[in-house]
Order: structure tokens, then C-alpha cells, then sequence
């Protein structure tokens, strides 16, 4: 009678390949590590307040000064920029954080550089609970808009099949930008985890998040213009907004295919810049012995 | 030779009472001072992001077509979001990252006062991020042409300290109830930015929210305290303040008081509780 081996390399299935796997596993531990320091109320809470509190600044500053006419144009542009802003925080800075928090916080990071998995993969799946919790953010925020603020939103006008477009499309986009950063940040030691913030902080200066790009120093404009960010929220108002969000002059000479296009080739340019990123700080990193160095900030 | 053999191992005059206090405060407060200058990055940071996120909101009254004070409002508000996130990071959340590299337990074994160590920490983070507020209102300023009209200096300093003993008060005192909260902290810090820069008022008069939202966010010293600012700052300042600058004062010593009678409290409660318990070394990730 044969005993049965101590270790089965079969264990792992054939069918899926190393990329899948290592994607679900990591959306898996990137929830436990997101969720599990307390429990789901106050996470519930949490999750909520933060994004609810942001809004309510802008909310505040624009009926002080308008004496509350959120009727106006302009209040469902920067409420709507406001709210689907969330995702590029979430989902840029979720990707990213990643290579911080296995190197420095869990130190773990060696480990899973040995282990038979696809690092890129791996990165993507660790931002997905950072997208889930930010997708019930923006859920909250704009439920807030459409029931207390007369945020326009009236489901029989929304040209859905836009709006699923540009919103899976826009998160691909914020996905690769967030691989940048996170391969960026396999270079850089701890205390440079405000990259993330940086970066987010500065495109919701350029991209015309809150105010449309003519309220920006002529010399920033052409900034704003380059950044796929802009087009995503742009076609995320038409889609929701319709005829309202085209008031705007900023790309009011672009149709929704000319801004699908621009947005579809912004984020293949930021998919081979994520590919090449990887590539060279992978090896700069291995080379220099930085994988698992501790900084210690 | 003549002379007395030199000792191998010559004794240290050891301080006690208020020297050692002092000492200690002054060695706590060392690091925070020198240390977060040498970090080029951070200081970069602090104030490049503090910048966007004025610069943001500066857009947003601009194009809302607000009136050129309120600029100036943002402007201050900025400058002091500097402040509150020291005390959330570097105050409130300290104790918890020195149980977690280790140096809470040699605190506490130390024959110094923990006291002490926090006043440090918070002198040594008021005059650090001093300088970062004094970048962000420079820049910011000059960025977008902010016109200040002060008629009252002394008043505008007695203000102005005032908020950060009682806000650095406060940080003392939470430091002892986010070590108790463990690595909740690490939330409950982030949790503590958006909505505080909302009941303060960091971006717009206080004022607006209502008498009572304003008078419960008045628990938190900056509250008060950029309010009084802004009335000090501005021409239309007192037309837009919440509460006269005399009553703010008032209300922002008595503040310092409770919050460091408060901190002192509480950090022998936590002493006690964390070696009862014996959590003082645990290091849960």
C-alpha cells in the first residue's frame, strides 16, 4: 500500500492560469485586510462617512455662496466629479499601496516574490476591495445628492449603456495608472507611500473633477487635457446628465465616440506604460536587493 | 605619573525633578524638530498636497464666482489642515506606532515622566509644522493674490497659540485612547480628516453650519480658533465669524485646561490598564 505524498503538486487546478489565480486570492486577502479590524457596522460607518463628509464640504461652500441654488448646471458637475472622483483615489491608490504594505507593514512581500504567482495580477486584486468599497462610496454619495440635493438623476434618461461603458473602461484606466505607481513603488522607500496621494491629489486638480477646466491658469490647461481622467468624467456626466453636462464648453467639441476613443487609447498608452514600468523597476528592484528591504518610517 | 589614574567608567550626573522633566521634553521634542527636517520628501509633500487641496477648493469658489475673501479663507484653512494632521498622525496615533517599534515599553520603563514625552512630541511637532503652515499660507498667498488686513497683532498671536495649546492638548489626550484602540487606530486617524475639516469649518465660515452643529464642533480647537483667525484676517471676517474673538479666547483656554488635565488622566489610566493587561508589547498586524 502507497502513502500518499507529503506535498501534492497537483493541488493547484490546471484549468486556471497563475494570472486568475493569483487575482482572486489577493481581491480575497485584500477584503480581509480592508474589513476585518472591526466589525461590519462601524465599517459600514466608516466606509460611508469619509466620502459623505468630502461632498458635504463642496456642498456647503457652493450653497454659501449661491444662497442654495442647486439647480444650476454647475452643481451636478462638480457633485457628480466629486462623487465618481472616489474611484480614482480608490482604486489608483488600492493597486499601489499594496507593494508598501507587503514590504514594510506584514513584510511579506519576498514571500509572495517566490510564490507561484503573477505579481501584476496580484497587485490588480489587492485594489479590487479598495474598488468595492469605494463603488458603495460613490453609491452613498450619489444617493445623497439625488435625495437631499436635487442632484438631476432620473433613470428612464440615463444612456446606460454609455455609462457601464465608461465606467468599466475608466476603471481599467485608474487599474494600469495604479500598476504604475505600484511598480514605481517597489523603487521607493516607505515614508514615499504619499505618492498615491500625490498623484490622486493633483489630478483632481487638473482633470476638471470639480470645476471645468476654464476655471484653470491658461498654462495648466493643456495638463488637464492630457489626462485620461478628464474624458472618463466628462463622458460619466453625459451619460448621467445628459444635454445638461454638454453645457459645458471645456469637450463640448467632442462627441461621446471621439471621447470613448481618446479615453480607449489613453488607457492602452497607460497599459504598455504599466508593462514597461513593471518591467524596468522589477529589475531595478532585484538588482538592488530592494524587495525586501524595511525602511522602517 | 604623578596624577590620580582617570576612571574607566566616569558617572553621569543623573537629572531629577523638573530637570529631568525638561530634559526629557527637550529630547522628545529633538527628533520632531530636526529629524522631520532632514526628510526633504516630507516636507515637500506636506506642503505640495496641502497646495492642491487649496488650490481645489480655490477653483471651486472661483467658479462658483465667490467673493475674493473667501479665497483667502480657503487659503488660512489650508495652512491650518497642517496642524490637525500632525496631531492625528504625529500625536494621536504616536503611542500606538511606538508600542509597534517597540519604544513605548522603554518609555515607560525610563525613569522620565510620560508627561513629558508627549509635551515633547507636541513642541516639537508645533514648531515642525510651523514651518509647513508658514510654506502653505506663503505660497498659497502669493499664489492667489491674498489680501490680509490685520488690525489686531497681539490679539491675532494670543489666537493663534491659544488654538495650538489647546489643540495640541487634545492630541495628548488622544494619544492615550488610540494606544487603548490598538490598531484601529490607523482609521479612526483617517477617518478623523474629511469630517473634522467639514464641522470646523477648514474651507468656509464655520458659521454656516448652524449655531449648534458650530457650537458641538467647537470641542475641537480649531474650530474656534481659525474662526477668530478669520475675524482677525479679514475685513469682512467679524461679519462672517460665528462668536465674538473675546468669547472664542475664552472658550479656548478654558479648552487647554480640560484637554491637558484630561491627557494627564488618561495617561495614567492607560499605563496602568496596558501593563495590567500586559498589552504593552503585543503587535497585532
Amino acid at each position: 500500500m502507497s502513502t500518499p505524498p507529503i506535498y501534492q503538486s497537483t493541488n493547484l487546478p490546471k484549468t486556471r492560469s497563475a494570472a486568475w489565480r493569483s487575482f482572486r486570492i489577493a481581491t480575497w486577502l485584500g477584503w480581509q485586510i480592508e474589513s476585518n479590524w472591526t466589525d461590519p457596522i462601524l465599517f459600514a460607518i466608516y466606509s460611508m462617512l469619509k466620502p459623505l463628509a468630502s461632498a458635504a464640504i463642496l456642498v456647503v461652500m457652493y450653497g454659501v455662496i449661491t444662497n442654495g441654488q442647486f439647480e444650476n448646471p454647475i452643481f451636478p458637475y462638480i457633485y457628480l466629479g466629486n462623487a465618481f472622483y472616489i474611484y480614482v483615489g480608490a482604486v489608483m491608490t488600492g493597486v499601489s499601496w499594496a507593494v508598501i504594505d507587503d514590504r514594510e507593514h506584514y513584510r511579506t512581500l519576498k514571500y509572495i516574490y517566490v510564490a507561484p504567482i503573477r505579481l501584476p495580477a496580484y497587485w490588480l486584486g489587492r485594489g479590487v476591495a479598495r474598488f468595492l468599497t469605494g463603488s458603495f462610496a460613490v453609491f452613498i454619495t450619489l444617493a445623497a445628492g439625488v435625495l437631499f440635493l436635487h442632484v438631476p438623476f432620473h433613470p428612464a434618461r440615463v444612456d446606460w449603456p454609455l455609462f457601464l461603458l465608461s465606467l468599466m473602461l475608466g476603471v481599467v484606466m485608474l487599474a494600469l495608472m495604479g500598476l504604475v505607481l505600484a511598480s514605481i513603488s517597489l523603487m521607493i522607500a516607505h515614508h514615499f507611500f504619499l505618492i498615491g496621494e500625490a498623484v490622486a491629489g493633483a489630478l483632481y486638480l487638473l482633470s476638471g473633477a470639480i470645476f471645468p477646466l476654464e476655471v484653470l491658469p491658461p498654462w495648466l490647461r493643456p495638463l488637464g487635457f492630457a489626462m485620461p481622467i478628464t474624458y472618463w468624467l466628462e463622458l460619466i456626466r453625459r451619460s448621467l446628465l445628459g444635454d445638461l453636462a454638454r453645457g459645458f464648453p471645456t469637450l463640448s467639441g467632442f462627441n461621446n465616440g471621439q471621447l470613448l476613443g481618446i479615453l480607449t487609447g489613453l488607457s492602452v498608452l497607460f497599459g504598455l506604460l504599466a508593462a514597461v514600468t513593471y518591467r524596468l523597476c522589477d529589475l531595478q528592484a532585484r538588482e538592488k536587493g530592494l524587495i525586501d528591504q524595511t525602511t522602517n518610517y | 605619573m604623578g596624577s590620580e589614574a582617570r576612571p574607566f567608567f566616569a558617572p553621569v550626573p543623573k537629572a531629577s525633578g523638573w530637570r529631568l522633566f525638561l530634559k526629557t521634553v527637550v529630547a522628545r521634542a529633538y527628533p520632531r524638530v530636526v529629524g522631520q527636517q532632514r526628510e526633504r520628501s516630507w516636507i515637500f509633500f506636506d506642503v505640495f498636497l496641502s497646495i492642491l487641496a487649496v488650490s481645489a477648493y480655490v477653483f471651486v469658489y472661483r467658479a462658483i464666482g465667490a467673493p475674493e475673501e473667501y479665497v483667502g479663507f480657503v487659503v488660512v484653512g489650508g495652512a491650518m489642515t497642517a496642524f490637525w494632521l500632525n496631531v492625528l498622525w504625529s500625536m494621536s496615533s504616536q503611542l500606538y506606532w511606538e508600542k509597534e517599534s517597540g519604544n513605548l515599553a522603554l518609555y515607560i520603563m525610563a525613569p522620565n515622566s510620560m508627561m513629558a514625552i508627549l509635551l515633547g512630541m507636541a513642541l516639537g511637532g508645533i514648531i515642525a509644522t510651523a514651518l509647513r503652515a508658514a510654506a502653505i499660507l506663503l505660497v498659497g498667498s502669493l499664489l492667489f493674490h491674498v489680501q490680509y488686513a490685520v488690525g489686531n497683532l497681539p490679539a491675532l498671536v494670543v489666537v493663534f497659540l491659544l488654538t495650538l495649546a489647546a489643540l495640541y492638548g487634545l492630541g495628548m489626550m488622544s494619544a492615550s485612547l488610540f494606544l487603548l484602540w490598538g490598531r484601529e487606530a490607523w482609521h479612526l486617524a483617517n477617518l478623523a480628516q474629511e469630517p473634522i475639516y467639514l464641522l470646523s469649518g477648514f474651507y468656509f465660515p464655520v458659521k454656516n453650519l448652524g449655531f449648534w452643529v458650530a457650537v458641538a464642533a467647537s470641542i475641537i480647537p480649531l474650530t474656534l480658533g481659525l474662526d477668530a483667525m478669520r475675524q482677525l484676517l479679514f475685513p469682512s471676517g467679524a461679519a462672517l465669524g460665528f462668536l465674538t474673538v473675546p468669547v472664542e479666547v475664552a472658550v479656548l483656554a478654558v479648552l487647554c485646561v480640560l484637554f491637558l488635565v484630561a491627557a494627564r488622566w488618561l495617561l495614567g489610566y492607560m499605563e496602568r490598564m496596558a501593563i495590567r493587561e500586559g498589552r504593552l508589547l503585543e503587535s497585532r498586524r
